[in-house]
């Protein structure tokens, strides 16, 4: 019995503390706010920042080469100065790394042609330069391609009509856009395993390479195309690369 | 929204959940009203500084120290708020690049904000690169879908945290976004995707019926919609398929939602799902009011957006 004396105890002060003391919502109200120029900047926030910024900005606009033309990535149809550029930057700096980690060595490059996102300014050349061309975080990765992959590979160069930049690979096409000639390090392509290094955005589908899916193996270099860039800026001093005969239509 | 009508009809239920032990827990003695505040960012992405005025889309937008003015206004105005982001701090700028994040996890640190759930771009510099700059973050890491057992963050993000404010407990989750695909494996490693609805499910069970929460908030970088693959994931439909969330905090689509979104739940409640687009470029802001349950006759509540 004395439960139940309890229980009524209980239902009492429960009733009562919930009757009196219990808080409803009654009302949300939901709105943004803009931040913009109006509101004035936090002066202890912006000097902590401070030190940062010009510590970035100091570093971004060191200047590290020298570029002796303007290159973009529309002066040709099937290579570019600035693509070829890009590509063997990637070969020459990942080429060491690859071979020091596997034994093995890179056989060629394949970039795409929309991962070139500014020109190269005549001038002065900053590691702010190589963020504005490569502003993306994708690394460098080698995959391991057999003989029916490079030839999807070189048909999907054939049939694109754009100038990725590619390195170590010499492809020729006839007025019909059929290959004609491709080469890897000057030797016909063939039944053996070829070591393409390329971003890990194209390796993953991108621009639909989706020959890069059926591979031996991947190798991650955990090395972003824009530090290889900067790498390859700093070592070179003078940027002077040229449209050539790698990638070609013959009539 | 109608579980405010329980509150309501607890009297008269009394004896029933006196009976069974838990009535009681969640009473507060001699609550007055008041006013929760809810800040929120989604996707900074690095972006410390305010755009310039020459930028072409958000010229003089954003700005952390600006932000920071903002906060301490509203904190002032009202000392019961939260400050929380939906993931995705790292990226976007140099400074990521330069510091690993490092800056922005200071910077969140200074203006205070209380938690801040985990975004895909979060794992840039791998899950180690996240764990490394953890002493810099002076705030939680709350997301209740990814098991990270196996590695690094191991303990370091909680699946829920409970705020008391002013009396009132506001309990927050957070749902990470599937990493397959988005994220490379290695970067990622061994950290286990675990379905949103189902952990949404066991998180509003735990923080409604054990913990009493008088707010439940779901911090989620999911996304807002998607209206090509309705099978997917997201806010308005995990809002859809269940109870309990009055407010999900979401991320990772970039969405810039002029005011909240009024969505019902699967009983037919309201649920708030809000996103502030990306960058800071703006800053959210949900206010709650409770007031005394005797002198409201409505058993509603108005929700004003």
């Amino acid at each position: 019995m004395r439960i139940t004396i309890l229980l009524v105890l209980l239902y009492f002060l429960n009733f009562s503390s919930c009757k009196q003391n219990q808080l409803h919502l009654n009302k949300i109200e939901g709105k943004r706010i803009e931040i913009n120029n109006t509101i004035t900047e936090n002066a202890n926030i912006e000097a902590y920042i401070k030190p940062y910024r010009k510590h970035i900005q100091n570093d971004l606009d060191s200047i590290i080469a020298y570029a002796s033309n303007t290159y973009t990535k529309s002066d040709g149809d099937f290579n570019t100065a600035l693509g070829n550029f890009m590509a063997d930057a990637v070969y020459q700096e990942a080429n060491p790394i690859f071979k020091s980690r596997t034994g093995k060595e890179i056989d060629m490059v394949l970039l795409n042609h929309g991962g070139i996102r500014s020109i190269l300014s005549k001038g002065n050349i900053s590691k702010r330069t190589a963020f504005e061309l490569m502003p993306f975080e994708n690394s460098i990765v080698v995959v391991a391609l057999k003989k029916p992959e490079i030839d999807s590979l070189v048909l999907y160069l054939s049939k694109s009509k754009k100038a990725h930049p590619i390195s170590q690979l010499k492809l020729t096409l006839n007025k019909k856009f059929e290959v004609i000639d491709a080469k890897i390090k000057g030797k016909n392509i063939t039944n053996k395993t070829y070591y393409v290094a390329t971003n890990d955005y194209l390796y993953n589908g991108g621009d639909n390479m989706r020959f890069f899916k059926t591979n031996d193996s991947l190798y991650v270099l955990n090395y972003k195309i824009r530090n290889a860039l900067i790498d390859n800026f700093i070592k070179n001093d003078t940027i002077n690369p040229i449209r050539d005969d790698r990638f070609t239509q013959i009539n | 929204m109608k579980r405010r009508d329980f509150i309501q009809q607890t009297a008269a239920s009394t004896t029933l959940i006196g009976l069974g032990g838990i009535g009681l827990s969640s009473f507060t003695a001699a609550q007055k009203s008041t006013k929760i505040t809810i800040l929120h960012t989604n996707d900074v992405h690095s972006h410390i500084d305010a755009f310039g005025p020459e930028d072409g889309r958000n010229a003089n937008k954003g700005g952390v120290a600006r932000r920071a003015t903002l906060i301490d206004a509203y904190r002032k105005e009202n000392p019961n708020t939260l400050l929380l982001d939906a993931g995705d701090i790292f990226q976007g700028t140099p400074y990521f690049n330069y510091y690993g994040g490092e800056l922005e996890f200071k910077l969140m640190s200074k203006l205070k904000y209380d938690a801040s759930t985990i975004g895909n771009h979060d794992f840039d510099n791998g899950i180690e690169g996240l764990y490394a700059q953890l002493p810099h973050a002076n705030f939680d890491f709350i997301c209740s879908n990814y098991d990270f057992k196996n590695t690094v963050m191991d303990t370091h993000a909680k699946p829920y945290k409970i705020f008391k404010k002013d009396g009132i407990k506001v309990g927050v989750f957070g749902l990470g976004i599937e990493l397959d695909g988005l994220v490379a494996p290695d970067m990622y490693k061994e950290t286990k995707y675990l379905e949103p609805i189902e952990i949404a499910q066991d998180m509003t069970r735990i923080l409604k019926e054990n913990e009493h929460c008088d707010l439940i908030v779901c911090l989620s970088h999911l996304g807002y919609h998607y209206k090509n693959n309705s099978k997917k994931i997201s806010d308005l439909k995990l809002a859809s398929v269940t109870k309990n969330i009055d407010l999900i905090i979401g991320g990772h689509t970039h969405t810039f939602l002029p005011k909240p979104t009024v969505t019902k739940n699967i009983e037919g409640q309201n649920v708030l799902v809000n996103q502030v687009g990306c960058y800071g470029l703006y800053l959210g802001k949900i206010d709650f009011y409770f007031d005394k349950n005797n002198n409201k006759s409505a058993n509603g509540t108005s929700i004003l957006v």
